[in-house]
């Protein structure tokens, strides 16, 4: 440092320093916010290491094209995943339409009264509720009630119950982040408020719409509790397809489920790391598609 | 100079998307205004007008409007007549109601909740708050260009499409985009990119494309709500330049927080003010003060409230 030679430079100098006390106090307090993340990825770090591990020998080409097998070495999860994606298909199919309907006529057509007040804090609500509750609101209204008995029907309607409360709460944010003056546009054009909605409005929310979606999927393919409720089978030798609307269906989480209550250590720890990797797989999948159609429309805005 | 009139009624019905205007010679249709309510510098008849074509037609007679938001007033008993193929400027400080009355005329307060209109407002003698009239057939005749530049997040073709497709239009849309950006002034800056998306163009394009989108539904009369507040000196004098272009065949109506604009571009000026409701939580509500030729507005003006607004003493 070159020495100052004015008194008053000098006094200026040290008026700039911090307290030596905030100075601690900043450091500390970032140190403990970084411990806290670092918590957060060991957990993740060690999760991914063990079941990749465990794992990873058990993956073949053959373990995604075969069925569940007595012999470990044989088995595979074909039943599982093509379950996965059916369901996936049929509750976006099923999802889309009714969110996204729900959602605009709340935030465009409502009247803002008691009524649509106590309407929009039950579907707040439903989107907190236990997943295992609508399996067993699945059990008794699809299966018993309706009669659709455990088929892959059931546990996509029932998928799609959980979902739909999350897919309207976020189509109704993605609804109000499209500028008013966008309305108001296409109002001045002499189009009808409808013609707005379905013209400008829903197209100019899509792609949130969209990122939601994928998001809410990708938490109800994980989900295990409400279709085990709803009938999902546990082995299964024969591939579901969306169109077999009433055949018995499994699932990749319920075929994890499966492998690890067996007795055969081959099956608790391999086979389930397997099949975990998979799912896993087919989330990161789902998860980068939300983030690349995000992406997209922020450089198109 | 032809007279256009629109004879048809505003009632909703599929076969009327377009306009039809009847060439009715010059006769001047005659002012529905009462002599009553504000002072009236030079009004009624054009007379004393200074421009040529003098016997100018009544587009809008508005006659002791008030419009309440809830019980709170913001604007009261408004009378006053927009003359045809003119620029019928609003000014006035803020909160005196000019931009609610703009919204008058093409009944976009019924958007807003709570928000109630009374008096009444003639266009071509034919009362747009009646009731079998439909608010959405009056928007397609009556454009409006907003505060904000807002185009739709599309495409520079699709933004100039999408009045002509909501009104059923039986239209060549190549032919509607290019007149309506040669009109705005806009045609050869945007020409070789009109599958760009509109949000590509700079603030002062967009509000171009705005003004020609507004075109594009044929109106008789834009209304304008600070259409240059939002962009730079240069854009703004772009946006006043098309609109003394536009002014040959369209109505406009502006409101504008820019006195000199007012005095630049305008043929008449209709003077707000705002007055104080009660002192305690300083409610406002608007009121006409004079309307009158620009000129005799910014010169000799008959109120003294106006001069010393004019005169930057308030406001």
């Amino acid at each position: 440092m070159v020495s100052t030679s004015t008194p008053t430079r000098e006094r200026v100098d040290q008026s700039f320093r911090a307290p030596v006390g905030d100075t601690i106090r900043e450091r500390f307090t970032q140190f403990v916010l970084l411990i806290a993340t670092c918590v957060a990825l060991v957990v993740l770090v060690t999760l991914l290491v063990d079941i990749v591990r465990d794992g990873a020998s058990g993956l073949s080409l053959n373990f995604l094209t075969q069925y569940t097998s007595r012999i470990a070495a044989n088995s595979g999860i074909r039943a599982g995943l093509t379950g996965t994606l059916s369901l996936m298909f049929l509750v976006a199919l099923l999802t889309f339409p009714l969110g996204v309907g729900a959602a605009l006529y709340l935030e465009e057509f409502a009247p803002r009264n008691l009524w649509t007040r106590l309407l929009e804090t039950n579907i707040n609500n439903l989107a907190g509720v236990p997943s295992i509750v609508y399996g067993l609101l699945g059990l008794s209204v699809f299966v018993y009630v309706l009669g659709f008995g455990r088929s892959l029907i059931t546990g996509a309607l029932t998928l799609t119950l959980l979902v739909l409360p999350v897919v309207i709460v976020a189509s109704r944010e993605a609804f109000r982040a499209v500028p008013r003056e966008i309305r108001d546009g296409g109002l001045a054009l002499g189009a009808t408020p409808l013609q707005v909605a379905v013209r400008q409005t829903l197209p100019a929310a899509v792609p949130s719409i969209l990122t939601g979606m994928i998001l809410s999927l990708s938490r109800a393919i994980g989900e295990t509790a409400p279709i085990l409720v709803a009938g999902a089978v546990f082995s299964r030798r024969a591939d579901n397809a969306p169109w077999h609307l009433s055949e018995s269906y499994t699932a990749i989480p319920i075929q994890i489920f499966d492998f690890v209550k067996r007795p055969q250590e081959e099956f608790q720890i391999g086979v389930a790391s397997a099949a975990i990797i998979v799912l896993m797989a087919l989330l990161l999948v789902m998860n980068s598609a939300a983030i690349i159609i995000r992406n997209r429309y922020a450089r198109n805005r | 100079m032809d007279q256009r009139i629109t004879s048809e009624p505003l009632t909703t019905a599929p076969s009327t998307a377009q306009p039809i205007r009847i060439d009715a010679g010059s006769s001047a249709t005659p002012s529905t205004s009462a002599a009553s309510g504000p002072v009236w510098s030079q009004d009624s008849a054009g007379s004393g007008s200074d421009r040529p074509g003098a016997s100018k037609g009544v587009v809008f007679g508005a006659n002791d409007v008030s419009v309440h938001y809830g019980s709170a007033p913001a604007l009261v008993n408004v009378t006053l007549d927009i003359r045809e193929r003119e620029i019928t400027a609003f000014i006035g400080p803020s909160g005196c109601g000019k931009s609610t009355f703009l919204r008058c005329f093409n009944r976009t307060n019924d958007l807003i909740p709570g928000a109630k209109v009374s008096g009444r407002i003639d266009y071509h003698a034919q009362n747009l708050y009646a009731k079998d009239v439909d608010a959405v057939e009056v928007r397609r005749r009556i454009g409006m260009v907003f505060q904000k530049p807002n185009p739709f997040p599309k495409s520079i073709y699709d933004n100039l499409t999408f009045g002509p497709k909501v009104n059923r239009m039986k239209v060549d849309f190549d032919e509607v985009v290019e007149t309506s950006l040669r009109r705005a002034a806009l045609w050869d800056e945007v020409k070789g990119k009109l599958k760009q998306n509109a949000y590509s163009l700079s603030g002062g394009q967009q509000q171009r494309l705005c003004i020609a989108r507004a075109l594009t539904v044929d109106p008789e009369v834009i209304l304008m709500d600070e259409p240059c507040s939002a962009l730079d000196p240069i854009a703004t004098a772009h946006i006043e330049d098309l609109m003394r272009e536009l002014e040959h065949d369209y109505t406009i109506v502006i409101v504008t927080h820019n006195m000199q604009q007012a005095a630049r571009v305008s043929d008449r000026t209709a003077f707000f003010t705002a007055e104080i409701e009660s002192e305690d939580d300083d409610r406002r509500f608007g009121r006409l003060v004079e309307i009158g030729d620009t000129s005799k507005i910014f010169s000799n003006p008959t109120d003294k409230r106006t001069e010393d607004y004019i005169s930057g003493r308030f406001g």
